[in-house]
């Protein structure tokens, strides 16, 4: 395998990467807001913005205004906060489980949380009580013990989980498709098939008001739990000597991981990929320290995420491609790469 | 700080591994646990440090019950070196000897220079401080465990515990990491295998055999013809070595 190129070995460097990554994502949210069928200067963008924050004056055109404000930036900020949720996840997941493979997706999770939204939304389960992201919580909570369980009952092992996720995955998304072929209706179906492929069309501010909370006490969580986390690189024995209250960790991070993928899950459907090769892109540029592995997953995974939204919007003309076929189409090769890399020498 | 383990019980699976086992180490000892596979070794030393929860009986360390103790508070104490436990993470050996610092740091507290300090002394203590930004996976069996027993020493411990730690090594390894873990000043319980080495190494020795003591105490009052055979089922030779001066054992095939 490759050496990673770890980047800080200077004080500073972790603080001049992660100014960058912030230039770099404010930069790539307002390229998200200008581009699109109507094109709009930056400069327009930074004054519309400005007017809503600041309460400044510029003169803009309403349409202009209600653009940036009302449906691109709201979209903007929801492709970050569900980038760097699903990366954060991913990260948690693999140094938890000790496994490169693990994932939201992978797992089963992803797939719980689906169908724990449908049948919210067409089944009408909670009558009316639980919102679509508490049942998308609940989803991805039972699809994660069902596939936990799963994999113990096997006996336990890295494949295991693996191959349990898959199981899980197909257990979930059957489920998914039968609630949607027997009790929905051709729009409905078909609006959840586009919503199920992860999509990003008609995110307002409420939805933001949700995913980006959720994402910064993910991560506010998953720091503070960084360097429990590295304690379990020799697995949980290996961690528990070392000090580590493994059970409480582990009932805290994966419950973490559920509640951030299931928010993101309810929004935008399950998007693949981003939570299994976000950190290991990280991981290749600041090693596999969790200090530093968790700000970079995230920085990573919302930069990522948003430049699929611009990439999903611009590829075909007249056309919005769902953002889960754009993660998909980059992602499934960056898997097969990890997957030869991860092999076992022979 | 002495251990002391007193009518410990431990079953799994319906199995009774650890039967009944009483030992008391003295501060600064070395102690030798011998025995055939499946004899309980491995799980006395889990449970000294709690990662499993006695069935019965009690474990204390110097005076104090490990039961009472906070796992943090134990792992200050006491560092464990598990059998080839190993990772496919792409960690420098830099990284596995700074966990033994965990148990010492607050979530977010920043490195020190006292941690510092206890990673550079025990990197210089298994010999491989310019090795420290070598990659785990690039490393032999017996430089992963040298940087085992590393991260075990910057846990700065007043007890170690190491489950057969010559495995898998070189005869100059093997000897230069026994006489490393016998010099320090720490008391320390060692699963071993090698009966010779046992013999040489240890200040006292204490047979399992399915989950019980069987025999206990100095290397010369224990390791006898007749206890080999009944636990090991092999037949020895047993003599005073002329050259250290210890018991030495030779087997027989007949």
């Amino acid at each position: 395998m490759a050496q990673p190129v770890v980047i800080g070995q200077r004080w500073w460097a972790p603080l001049a990467l992660a100014a960058l990554a912030f230039v770099v994502l404010g930069f790539m949210i307002s390229l998200a807001v200008s581009i699109g069928e109507i094109s709009i200067p930056l400069e327009t963008t930074a004054k519309a913005v400005s007017n809503r924050l600041f309460g400044t004056t510029f003169e803009l055109s309403r349409i202009h205004q209600g653009i940036v404000w009302d449906y691109r930036l709201s979209r903007a900020l929801l492709a970050a906060s569900a980038g760097a949720a699903l990366a954060l996840s991913g990260a948690i997941l693999q140094a938890l489980l000790r496994n490169p493979l693990a994932e939201p997706y992978v797992l089963g999770i992803s797939a719980g949380a689906s169908t724990g939204a449908v049948a919210v939304m067409i089944l009408g389960f909670g009558y009316g009580v639980l919102t679509l992201s508490t049942g998308a919580f609940i989803g991805a909570v039972v699809a994660f013990v069902l596939v936990s369980a799963l994999a113990a009952g096997a006996g336990g092992g890295a494949d295991r989980i693996i191959l349990a996720g898959v199981a899980g995955s197909q257990l979930f998304n059957a489920l998914t498709s039968y609630i949607v072929t027997t009790s929905a209706n051709a729009e409905q179906a078909r609006g959840i098939m586009f919503w199920l492929l992860g999509s990003l069309s008609g995110v307002r501010w409420p939805d933001v008001y949700l995913a980006a909370p959720v994402a910064v006490i993910g991560f506010a969580v998953s720091i503070f739990y960084a360097r429990a986390l590295d304690a379990f690189t020799f697995g949980v024995d290996a961690a528990a000597a070392l000090g580590i209250a493994v059970n409480r960790v582990r009932i805290i991070l994966l419950g973490a991981t559920a509640l951030m993928t299931a928010a993101m899950v309810s929004i935008v459907g399950s998007i693949g990929f981003v939570g299994l090769v976000i950190p290991h892109a990280a991981r290749f540029l600041v090693g596999p320290s969790k200090g530093r592995l968790l700000p970079a997953s995230a920085m990573i995974g919302a930069i990522f995420m948003v430049a699929a939204d611009i990439v999903s919007r611009i590829i075909v003309p007249q056309q919005i491609l769902p953002i889960g076929v754009v993660t998909a189409l980059f992602g499934a090769p960056a898997f097969a790469l990890i997957l030869y890399k991860a092999r076992r020498p022979v | 700080m002495s251990i002391s383990i007193n009518d410990v019980h431990w079953s799994a699976g319906g199995l009774m591994i650890v039967n009944g086992i009483s030992i008391d180490v003295a501060p600064g000892k070395t102690l030798g646990l011998l025995g055939p596979n499946g004899s309980g070794k491995s799980s006395l030393l889990r449970l000294i440090c709690r990662l499993r929860n006695l069935k019965s009986g009690v474990i204390t360390l110097g005076s104090t019950d490990i039961a009472a103790m906070a796992r943090l508070d134990i792992a200050r104490r006491v560092a464990l070196v598990e059998q080839q436990a190993t990772t496919e993470a792409q960690v420098t050996v830099l990284d596995v000897v700074r966990l033994g610092r965990t148990p010492h740091r607050g979530p977010l507290s920043p490195w020190s220079a006292s941690d510092d300090r206890a990673v550079n002394d025990a990197l210089r203590h298994v010999g491989m401080p310019e090795r420290a930004d070598q990659l785990w996976h690039t490393l032999s069996g017996g430089e992963r465990q040298r940087v085992h027993i590393a991260r075990a020493l910057a846990q700065t411990p007043s007890e170690l515990l190491l489950d057969e730690p010559t495995n898998h090594l070189d005869i100059q390894h093997q000897l230069d990491i026994l006489s490393l873990v016998t010099k320090l000043p720490v008391t320390s319980i060692i699963a071993l295998h090698d009966l010779n080495l046992a013999a040489m190494f240890c200040d006292n020795l204490a047979i399992l055999h399915h989950g019980k003591v069987v025999a206990a105490g100095t290397p010369e009052d224990v390791l006898t013809e007749d206890l080999i055979a009944d636990v090991f089922g092999v037949r020895a030779y047993i003599e005073r070595s002329v050259h250290h001066g210890r018991q030495h054992v030779q087997y027989r095939l007949d």
